[in-house]
C-alpha cells in the first residue's frame, strides 16, 4: 500500500519535469486565478443595501401609497343599479314599474313554479337554510347526493358533482386538471368565469378566433410540430380545448362535431361550459351534445350552472367518474366552500323533475326564440347577434358612434324607453378592463317560455320604436 | 395527502417549526391576568396558568391574550414520521402489486378510446390519495340527513372494498352530537323566527334570481341586507355576495394589482390565497400571527421597493383572518393595526369564523379587542357560519363599497344571492343585534363564550394538547399520528359524537388533529357527554400527550419567507 503510493508520487514528480514549459505556465496562471477567486470580495446577486436605520426611517416616512380605491370625482357618481322589488319572475317590478321580464335567464319559467317552491319549502322545514360546513366536514346532505345522482342520470353521464356557486364551477374545474405548463386552447368569446379559471390554472393559454375551427386547427398543428421537436415534453403536457355550448357573449353555438373530430385527431381533451345551453338545447334539454347528436362520453367534462334553466343557485360538472371524482379533492370551490343550502338543491331536483316530465317546454322555448328573432330583424341601426334558437341573444348597434361610452348611453336610452312601456331589458355588462376580448356593447334579450306571443310582439315592436326614436334622434342631433 | 377537503390552505411544509410558535412575535410582557371588562366572562384561574404568556405589548391589548401551542413531544414526532414511513413503504408495495396485477386496481380508468392521450393525472399525484387517504376516507364526507344543529342524524354507510366505494344501508344514526359544524350561534334551525321568515320569502320570491346584481338581479332585499350588515359592523357601507369563498377570490383582484404587494399570513384560507394570486400582485408570506415577521416584511418592502426596478410599491395590503380555522388562534389585531398605521398599509380582515363568534355583542374580532372598525380597511366575513346561511360580505368606507359595486367580479358576472338565504341572514342578524326585541341573540353569544371556556378548560385538564386561543370556539386537539386520524373519527362516531379530523395537507405533516367547533346550541349535558367520550377515546388511543410544559419563545431570526411573483 505504502510503496504503491510512493510510486505514484514519484511518477507525478516525473510528469512535472517532463511537462512542457507553456503547460506549467498556464497551470500556474490558473492556480493563481483560483486563488484570486477564492479571496476576492464575495459578489452578491442581490444588491446589498447599506442604508442606515435613519435612512430607512426616512424612506418609510416618505412612502405614500396610492389610495385603496381610486378617488371618484363628484361628477361621475357610481352607476346606480336597477332595483327590483319582489321576485325576478315573468312579471317584475323594476324601479317601481311593473314590467315583463326580458332580462333574467329564467328560460323555463321555473323560478316562479309552485311545485319548485313547495319542494324548497319542505326542504327548509327539514334542514333549515345553511349547511354550516364544507362537503368534507358534515356539509354533505342526502339531498346533495340525490341531486348529483339525478343530474348524472339526466345528462346520461357516470357522475356529477355540485358546487354552491355557478361562477365558481368552471372556474374551479379548469385549474383542477390544467396546471402550470399545460396548454389550453380557448375560444376568444369565452365567458368571464372561464377566463378566471384559466388564470388560476397558470397554464399556457392559446386563444383561437370565435368558432373558427380552421384557426383552432392551425394552432393545433403548430403544437404538433413543437411536439415533434420536443417529444419528451409533449408526453407530459396535458392539452385541453375549452368552449361554451351556447356563448353568453355572442349567442352562438359551438361547432361541437368538428371539435370532437379535432379532439381525436390531435388528442386534446374538451371541457365544455353549458350554463346557457343546459336545459335549452336538444330534444330533452341535455344541451349542445344532444343538439348535435354527439356522444356525451366524447366530451371529457361538462360544466353548467343551475342558476338559469333550473332557476336555483349553484353549478355542477358531469362526465366520467375518472374525470369528475378528481374534483372532490382538487376542486377548490368544492373543497373549501360551504356546501349548497339543501333547499336550493331540493329546488333543483324538482326543476329536473319538471324538465323530465315535459319535454315540450324545450320545443316551446325554441319556437318563441325563433319568433322574436325574426320579429327583430331589419331594425335600422340595430343588429341581432346570435343563433335564432338561442334564448339569450344580443342587439348591437349597427354602427358604433366610435365611443364606447356613447354607445352604452344610446343603448341605455333604448332600455329606458322600453322599461317605461312595461318591457324590462338589460345591457350585457362587462368589466371593460378585465375582459380579454371585450365584446361590443349590447342589449341582451332573454326569452322565456312564460312570455306570450303578444308580449314577444310587443317587445319587438317597442324595441323597433325605441331604436327609431333614439338612434334617429342622435344621428340628427350630431 | 390525507385530506385535502379541509378549510385551511397550507402552501408549504413547515413541520417542526411551528411548535415554537407560542406567543410568537411579542416580547414577553408581564405575566398575569388583566381584569376582564366583559360581564359574561368568568375568571378561571387554572393551575397551568403559568404556562401562558400573556401579551400586553405596551397596553395595546385591553384583555389577556392567552394563546398556546404546546411543543410536539419528541417521541411522538419520531413515531409519527415512522408511521408515515411505513405507510409510504406499504403504498409502494401495493402499487407494485397493482402493476403486476396481483392486487385488483380499483381506480376508475381512462376510456379505451383515450388511452393514447397525455395522461390526465400524473401517477405520483394520486399516490397518497390511493394509498393513505383511501385507508381512512370514511372519516370525511359523511352525509347527514337533518339540520346541522347541536345534534344531527348521520346516514349509515358501509364499505366492502376498503373505502373505494360506499353503500348506504338505509339506516340512520340518530342524535349524534355535532362537534363539527360551524354553527357557532346555533342559527342552523328548521323552526323558529329565521326559518319562518325564510319560508315566507321562499313562497313569495322562489329560490333563484337568474341574473346578476349589475343586470336584473339587484333585489331591494339585497340592499336591505347590505344596509343592515353595515349597521351591524359599524362601517359606512357593505356589499353582500353569494359565496364566501368567491367573496375573497373575486374581490381581492379588484383592489390590488400589478405593482402592489400583498402580505399574507402563511395559514390563510385557500380563498384568500386564490384571490391574491388572481390579482397579479406580488405575494409575500409571513409566519402565522407573527408580528415580527410581518413588520420585517413591511419595512423591507418599503425600503427596497419592488424587486429589480426598486420602484416604490403602489400599495401594500395585509391579508389576515380573525380566527384561523385549523389553529384556533385569534389574530393579534391590535398589533396588526398598529403596524398597518405605522407603515401606511391597508388591512383586509377575513372574519369568516370570528363574526358572530367573538366580541360581547358578536361583532367579531374587532369588538373582541375593543378596537374601532374604521381602522380595518376591508372587513370581510361570511354568512355561512354564525348566521346559518350562505354567502359573504365586505364592509368598509363608502368609497370602497361604491368602487366594488362597479368593479367587483361577483357583482357583474355572478348570479345574486338567493332571496330566502338573504332573509335568513337578515333575521338572524337582527336577532343578534337585539332588534327583534328579545335577548335571544345576546344569550347565544354569552352561551357560546361560556361553552368555549368550559370545553377548552376541561380538555386541558384531561391532558390533551389543544391549540389556539382560550376564547376561540374552534378547538383543535392534537392527534399527530396518521393512524389515529381515522381511529379517532371512527371511535367518536361509535360513541355518537360527530367530529372533524384533519391531516396533511391541511395541517403540517406531523400535526394531524381533530377539530371541535363549539356552538351556542350545545347544552352543558351535551358537552359533558362529549368530554366524557373524548376522554375515553383519548385513553384508548393514548392521546393525552400534554406535559404542560413551558413553551419556548420565538427568539430565533426568521428565515426569509418565499415570494411569489405573477408574471
Amino acid at each position: 500500500m505504502a510503496s504503491g503510493q510512493q510510486w505514484v508520487l514519484v511518477e507525478m514528480v516525473q510528469a512535472f519535469y517532463e511537462a512542457p514549459a507553456y503547460h506549467l505556465i498556464l497551470e500556474g496562471f490558473l492556480i493563481l486565478w483560483i486563488v484570486r477567486l477564492l479571496f476576492s470580495k464575495t459578489y452578491k446577486l442581490q444588491e446589498r443595501s447599506d442604508l442606515t436605520e435613519k435612512e430607512k426611517e426616512e424612506l418609510i416616512e416618505d412612502w405614500q401609497p396610492e389610495p385603496l380605491v381610486p378617488l371618484v370625482s363628484k361628477d361621475h357618481p357610481p352607476p346606480k343599479y336597477d332595483v327590483v322589488s319582489g321576485p325576478t319572475s315573468h312579471k317584475i317590478i323594476v324601479n317601481g314599474k311593473e314590467c315583463i321580464n326580458f332580462a333574467s335567464f329564467n328560460f323555463l319559467g321555473l323560478l316562479d313554479n309552485e311545485r319548485v317552491k313547495n319542494q324548497a319549502l319542505t326542504s327548509l322545514k327539514k334542514y333549515g337554510v345553511g349547511t354550516c360546513g364544507p362537503r368534507g366536514f358534515y356539509g354533505t346532505f342526502d339531498v346533495h347526493l340525490e341531486l348529483e345522482e339525478r343530474l348524472a342520470k339526466f345528462m346520461r353521464t357516470e357522475e356529477a358533482i355540485i358546487y354552491s356557486y355557478g361562477f365558481a364551477t368552471i372556474a374551479s374545474a379548469i385549474p383542477a386538471y390544467s396546471k402550470r405548463g399545460d396548454i389550453v386552447f380557448v375560444d376568444e368569446a369565452a365567458c368571464f368565469s372561464i377566463q378566471k379559471g384559466l388564470q388560476a390554472s397558470r397554464s399556457n393559454i392559446k386563444y383561437f378566433k370565435h368558432n373558427d375551427m380552421d384557426d383552432l386547427e392551425r394552432l393545433l398543428k403548430e403544437l404538433e410540430t413543437e411536439d415533434q421537436e420536443n417529444p419528451r415534453k409533449a408526453r407530459v403536457t396535458r392539452r385541453f380545448i375549452v368552449v361554451e355550448g351556447l356563448y353568453i357573449n355572442t349567442g352562438d353555438i359551438c361547432p361541437l362535431p368538428e371539435l370532437v373530430q379535432l379532439k381525436y385527431k390531435y388528442k386534446v381533451r374538451i371541457l365544455l361550459e353549458e350554463s346557457l345551453s343546459f336545459g335549452v338545447l336538444g330534444e330533452h334539454g341535455r344541451g349542445v351534445t344532444e343538439h348535435f347528436g354527439v356522444n356525451i362520453d366524447d366530451i371529457d367534462l361538462i360544466s353548467a350552472n343551475m342558476e338559469n334553466s333550473l332557476a336555483s343557485i349553484g353549478g355542477f360538472c358531469c362526465g366520467r367518474s375518472f374525470v369528475i371524482d378528481h374534483q372532490r379533492l382538487s376542486g377548490q370551490g368544492y373543497c373549501f366552500s360551504a356546501s349548497l343550502p339543501p333547499m336550493l338543491a331540493a329546488a333543483a331536483i324538482e326543476a329536473l323533475n319538471i324538465m323530465e316530465e315535459d319535454i315540450d317546454i324545450f320545443r316551446l322555448l325554441r319556437d318563441k326564440c325563433k319568433h322574436i328573432h325574426s320579429a327583430l330583424q331589419g331594425i335600422s341601426g340595430l343588429e341581432v347577434v346570435g343563433e335564432s334558437i338561442s334564448p339569450a341573444f344580443h342587439l348591437q348597434l349597427e354602427k358604433s358612434t366610435g365611443s364606447r361610452e356613447l354607445d352604452v348611453k344610446l343603448l341605455r336610452g333604448i332600455i329606458d324607453y322600453c322599461m317605461n312601456r312595461q318591457i324590462a331589458l338589460t345591457q350585457a355588462h362587462y368589466l371593460d378592463k378585465e375582459e380579454r376580448f371585450l365584446p361590443p356593447p349590447s342589449i341582451r334579450v332573454v326569452v322565456t317560455i312564460e312570455q306570450t306571443e303578444e308580449e314577444l310582439e310587443k317587445a319587438a315592436s317597442l324595441i323597433k320604436e325605441a331604436a327609431q326614436h333614439i338612434l334617429q334622434h342622435t344621428v340628427l342631433g350630431h | 395527502m390525507l385530506i385535502r377537503m379541509t378549510e385551511s390552505s397550507v402552501k408549504k411544509l413547515s413541520n417542526g417549526d411551528r411548535c415554537y410558535r407560542a406567543s410568537n412575535g411579542v416580547k414577553p410582557g408581564k405575566n398575569g391576568c388583566v381584569k376582564n371588562h366583559y360581564l359574561y366572562q368568568k375568571q378561571h384561574c387554572y393551575p397551568e396558568e403559568k404556562i401562558y404568556h400573556v401579551a400586553h405589548n405596551g397596553g395595546l391589548y385591553k384583555r389577556p391574550f392567552n394563546e398556546v401551542f404546546e411543543e410536539t413531544p419528541m417521541l411522538v414526532a419520531v413515531l409519527t414520521y415512522m408511521g408515515y414511513g411505513i405507510l409510504t413503504l406499504f403504498g409502494y408495495l401495493r402499487d407494485f402489486l397493482r402493476d403486476w396485477k396481483i392486487e385488483k386496481c380499483q381506480n376508475a380508468t381512462e376510456r379505451e378510446e383515450q388511452k393514447d392521450f397525455v395522461p390526465l393525472y400524473q401517477d405520483f399525484e394520486n399516490f397518497y390519495t390511493r394509498n393513505l387517504y383511501m385507508r381512512i376516507r370514511d372519516s370525511w364526507n359523511r352525509p347527514i340527513c337533518s339540520v346541522p344543529g347541536a345534534k344531527f342524524d348521520v346516514m349509515d354507510r358501509v364499505s366492502y372494498d376498503y373505502n373505494w366505494t360506499f353503500k348506504y344501508t338505509g339506516k340512520v344514526v340518530k342524535d349524534v352530537i355535532n362537534m363539527g359544524s360551524y354553527n357557532y350561534l346555533g342559527f342552523a334551525e328548521n323552526h323558529g323566527l329565521c326559518a319562518d321568515a325564510a319560508a315566507d320569502v321562499t313562497m313569495k320570491y322562489g329560490v333563484g334570481v337568474s341574473s346578476t346584481r349589475r343586470e336584473m338581479g339587484n333585489l331591494a332585499k339585497h340592499e336591505e341586507l347590505e344596509k343592515l350588515v353595515a349597521r351591524f359592523l359599524g362601517v359606512e357601507a357593505a356589499m353582500a355576495f353569494g359565496m364566501g369563498f368567491a367573496t375573497n377570490s373575486m374581490n381581492i383582484p379588484a383592489l390590488v394589482g400589478k405593482g402592489c404587494l400583498i402580505l399574507s399570513d402563511e395559514l390563510n384560507h385557500a380563498s384568500l390565497v386564490l384571490g391574491a394570486r388572481l390579482s397579479g400582485a406580488t405575494i409575500r408570506v409571513f409566519k402565522h400571527n407573527n408580528m415580527q415577521s410581518l413588520e420585517k416584511l413591511l419595512r423591507d418592502a418599503i425600503v427596497h421597493g419592488q424587486p429589480r426596478t426598486h420602484r416604490p410599491w403602489k400599495k401594500i395590503l395585509i391579508l389576515v383572518e380573525g380566527i384561523y380555522s385549523m389553529e384556533g388562534s385569534i389574530i393579534r389585531l391590535p398589533e396588526v393595526i398598529a403596524l398597518k398605521k405605522k407603515y401606511k398599509a391597508f388591512l383586509y380582515l377575513d372574519e369568516a369564523h370570528s363574526i358572530g363568534a367573538l366580541g360581547p355583542s358578536g361583532k367579531g374580532v374587532v369588538e373582541y379587542f375593543g378596537l374601532d372598525p374604521k381602522d380595518v380597511d376591508i372587513m370581510m366575513g361570511t354568512f355561512t357560519k354564525s348566521f346559518g346561511a350562505a354567502g359573504g360580505y365586505i364592509g368598509g368606507k363608502k368609497e370602497l363599497i361604491d368602487y366594488l359595486f362597479t368593479h367587483s367580479h361577483s357583482a357583474v358576472y355572478a348570479t345574486s344571492m338567493s332571496p330566502p338565504v338573504v332573509e335568513q341572514i337578515i333575521t338572524s342578524m337582527k336577532c343578534i343585534m337585539g332588534e327583534d326585541g328579545t335577548s335571544f341573540g345576546r344569550d347565544r353569544i354569552q352561551q357560546l363564550a361560556e361553552n368555549t371556556r368550559y370545553f377548552r378548560r376541561k380538555l386541558q385538564e384531561m391532558g390533551f394538547i389543544i391549540y389556539g386561543n382560550n376564547d376561540s370556539p374552534v378547538v383543535p386537539l392534537m392527534l399527530y399520528m396518521p393512524a389515529k386520524i381515522g381511529a379517532f373519527g371512527r371511535e367518536m362516531l361509535k360513541r355518537n359524537i360527530g367530529v372533524v379530523v384533519v391531516g396533511f395537507p391541511a395541517t403540517p405533516i406531523i400535526e394531524s388533529r381533530a377539530r371541535f367547533c363549539l356552538s351556542a346550541a350545545h347544552t352543558k349535558e351535551m358537552l359533558d357527554t362529549a368530554l366524557r367520550m373524548i376522554s375515553e377515546v383519548g385513553d384508548l388511543l393514548q392521546l393525552k400527550y400534554s406535559r404542560h410544559l413551558l413553551v419556548p419563545l420565538l427568539d430565533r431570526p426568521f428565515e426569509t419567507t418565499y415570494e411569489e411573483n405573477e408574471e
